[in-house]
């Protein structure tokens, strides 16, 4: 396969990925801010929330310190020169399913091109920071619609593995990120908070994973930190948990082994090892952020590997 | 010379003279007055939303937004008999033919200049010349594999060749997924009507392709040559490279090492043997046309001029598509076939002589002037519609370099009934046939029709307001 042709199927699929996860990220955010929280926790959530996921600077040199909900919200759903807002991740998915529409199926190009499309069209009416839910809800169906034609459509070749590879590397990071930002939020949401809204924060981060269900199912514990932590990243059966994202991306990269990327395999199977044997012993409350960091740093790291293994121009000899 | 008919109706593709439906358009006509008007308008709709969907479109994508404009597909099918079908691809294969040879004989014994058909000035003053061409064999003789004839009918009916586009011709994209929606608005009308498939044009075209490998490469890598994503006929080229299933490239994804081209895969290098490219030579290879081309593939010609690559068409096929070679393509069907020409040209007077010009300016109010190297429906005067102005000014034009235009009777093209606001009323068509050559001629039946939607217009180019039809070939 053409390496410029991996590059835009391994971009669109985390492209279309990170549209997703911003879908449910905001969609934490906007649950919580209908709860009985004070003002200044909101607002910290809406900080928290651009700090991890680096959108800080561009937020601030756009609109300064203050950080409102319709202007976050805005921000990073809707604002077509933030790069990184949903509406900017729908237009980037659909631009580099154009650039190999020849390659992927023609429901798949159908699909993200209907996407973008609609998107574009009902921003600024139908699409509003008002009735934000309906956006996000909107973003996850047409996701799963893409998800479907996916796998309903697309030859499994060497472009589906790339696909695959980009959308659970974006997920891991995505979850990751999610994880870190209500984690930051802990403290300040306990300051002035009575403590049996503990858990409340973390049954609308379930929720938002679509995996609320499957804890109570699946898990004796209550909902603490600690525990949906342990849940979102070590069950090897969650869709969305980190370990199943690296199980994919360690499967997929193996199906996709060239000369030079012993070493990037090799570190993928770190990862899914350290996730595959982890246990809450190793996390502890202190020790929990500094896990987070640990997975994003691996997931940065094979990013940049992959990109020069396999999609950038591969050396002579 | 021999006029056609300027002063009857144009020749309409449905009715006789006296209003009678003709043969081929029987089944058609019968069923099309029982079709309610708003079923029609909502048929034609839902074309629309589905050609946007799938993203056929004609693209102007400066602003990355995806802003693309839909080529208006037609609901009313233009429709050829067996037998008229039969008679034109006879006298397209014949033209195709002449072509080829006269592209050979050009860039090796060049018999026909010593013939005198043609004045060495005029192959050699002309841009579309290469002298990178020069004494070079390439595979089977063969210089332009993907033929676009633009025919129309003129008169009483008769065919004549507009102009013959050898270098990138484009449009049998519209060819096919026009076919592809009529049957999925109509599908009726196929089991009404026995109308000849075009849906394996992909697989002749990569057969073709095929064909003309270098010598020795038994399974031969092709792939597709596309200037990016921003070209407005990038939708074609995608669907080609799917259709046929090889990959589409652009000049960054191929190199040339130890004169061969390559393909920079994830697997590492990979060989290319045939390239369809749809970039003009001048982007080719920076080191030999254009230096500031990023399009291209710098050493690509080392490695064509060695024969360890195949590019199709040809490199300096452009010297027989020029209008100012065109007068002279009926000589070349007697010279190189030793036939008469089956299909005939637009008669067609050459400024450059001192008796057409003076012909031309006593008549500027009724000839069509175009300049010999515009393209698309530009650099033209269309004089009876033009203004007195437009027409003096082209008349200073035409003083200052005479060699630089031809001048042709207005031609009231054929008219076919077209679905527009006001209902079906009929509009001026062309088309253009596609002709495969490689170790044999292959010309899927049909082609490209475009039509002018502008009541009266006869200019049908997709950028200038031109639409398209489905194009049937009714199988005898």
């Amino acid at each position: 396969m053409l390496s410029s042709t991996a590059d835009h199927v391994y971009w669109l699929g985390r492209y279309a990925e990170r549209a997703e996860n911003l879908a449910r990220t905001l969609d934490v955010q906007y649950r919580l801010s209908l709860l009985p929280r004070s003002a200044a926790a909101e607002d910290t959530g809406w900080g928290r929330t651009l700090a991890t996921l680096s959108l800080a600077d561009s937020y601030a040199a756009r609109f300064g310190d203050a950080f409102e909900a319709h202007r976050a919200i805005d921000f990073l759903a809707f604002d077509r020169d933030n790069p990184s807002s949903i509406l900017s991740c729908l237009r980037s998915a659909r631009e580099n399913a154009h650039a190999v529409r020849g390659t992927i199926s023609s429901e798949m190009w159908e699909t993200f091109n209907a996407t973008w499309l609609e998107a574009r069209s009902n921003a600024p009416t139908r699409f509003t920071a008002r009735n934000v839910a309906e956006f996000i809800e909107w973003v996850k169906y047409r996701a799963h619609l893409a998800r479907g034609v996916v796998l309903g459509s697309m030859l499994r070749d060497e472009g589906y593995h790339f696909m695959q590879i980009g959308t659970f590397l974006e997920r891991a990071d995505g979850v990751t990120r999610l994880l870190r930002i209500r984690l930051a939020c802990e403290a300040t949401d306990n300051a002035g908070e009575p403590v049996t809204h503990d858990y409340l924060p973390w049954t609308v981060l379930l929720r938002a994973l679509s995996a609320y269900e499957i804890f109570r199912r699946v898990s004796r514990d209550r909902v603490t930190p600690m525990h949906v932590i342990e849940f979102a990243a070590f069950r090897p059966d969650v869709p969305r948990s980190l370990l199943r994202s690296a199980e994919l991306v360690f499967d997929n990269l193996q199906a996709v082994a060239n000369a030079q990327s012993v070493e990037t395999v090799r570190r993928a199977g770190v990862l899914h090892a350290m996730l595959r044997f982890g246990t809450l012993d190793t996390l502890g409350a202190a020790g929990a952020e500094s896990f987070l960091q640990d997975v994003l740093a691996r997931v940065a790291d094979l990013s940049d590997r992959i990109g020069r293994d396999f999609l950038g121009h591969v050396a002579l000899d | 010379m021999d006029r056609p008919d300027q002063t009857a109706l144009p020749h309409d593709e449905m009715y006789t003279a006296d209003g009678k439906v003709r043969p081929s358009y029987g089944v058609y006509a019968d069923w099309l007055i029982h079709q309610p008007e708003d079923v029609l308008r909502q048929k034609r709709a839902e074309a629309d939303s589905l050609f946007h969907r799938v993203g056929i479109t004609f693209a102007v994508y400066g602003e990355q937004d995806g802003n693309e404009r839909l080529i208006p597909f037609d609901i009313v099918p233009r429709i050829l008999s067996a037998d008229e079908w039969r008679k034109l691809a006879a006298g397209l294969r014949q033209r195709v033919q002449a072509l080829n040879a006269f592209i050979a004989d050009i860039y090796h014994g060049q018999d026909i200049l010593r013939a005198g058909l043609l004045g060495p000035e005029q192959i050699f003053c002309n841009h579309q010349y290469r002298p990178e061409m020069q004494g070079l064999d390439v595979p089977g003789g063969i210089y332009a594999h993907i033929a676009g004839i633009d025919i129309v009918r003129a008169g009483q009916g008769e065919f004549y060749v507009l102009e013959d586009n050898l270098r990138v011709p484009s449009g049998v994209s519209y060819m096919l997924e026009d076919r592809k929606m009529m049957m999925r608005l109509f599908p009726e009308l196929f089991a009404l009507n026995r109308v000849a498939p075009v849906e394996h044009y992909p697989d002749r075209l990569l057969e073709n392709l095929a064909s003309v490998a270098p010598a020795g490469v038994a399974d031969p890598v092709v792939v597709v040559l596309t200037p990016g994503a921003h070209n407005s006929a990038y939708f074609e080229h995608a669907f080609l490279a799917q259709q046929m299933g090889v990959e589409l490239v652009e000049g960054q994804d191929l190199f040339v090492r130890s004169g061969f081209v390559y393909m920079r895969t994830t697997r590492g290098p990979q060989r290319v043997d045939v390239i369809y490219r749809r970039i003009d030579d001048d982007f080719l290879d920076p080191l030999v046309f254009r230096p500031d081309s990023v399009l291209g593939v710098p050493g690509l010609m080392s490695a064509y001029r060695a024969g360890r690559v195949t590019v199709a068409n040809a490199i300096g096929t452009g010297i027989a598509d020029d209008k100012s070679i065109y007068p002279y393509v009926p000589d070349m069907v007697r010279f190189y076939l030793g036939e008469e020409p089956l299909l005939a040209n637009v008669p067609t007077r050459i400024l450059r002589r001192p008796d057409d010009l003076a012909y031309a300016l006593a008549h500027l109010d009724e000839l069509v002037v175009k300049e010999v190297h515009g393209a698309g429906g530009y650099g033209m005067l269309v004089g009876p519609t033009a203004s007195t102005a437009e027409r003096e000014d082209f008349r200073l034009r035409i003083l200052a370099a005479p060699e630089k235009y031809i001048a042709q009777p207005t031609l009231a093209l054929s008219t076919c009934p077209t679905f527009v606001e006001q209902g079906v009323a009929p509009r001026h068509i062309d088309l253009r046939p596609f002709v495969l050559s490689g170790k044999e001629v292959t010309i899927v039946p049909g082609g490209l029709t475009r039509v002018a939607l502008r009541a009266g217009s006869l200019v049908v180019n997709s950028s200038q307001g031109g639409g398209t039809k489905d194009t049937w070939v009714l199988e005898g």
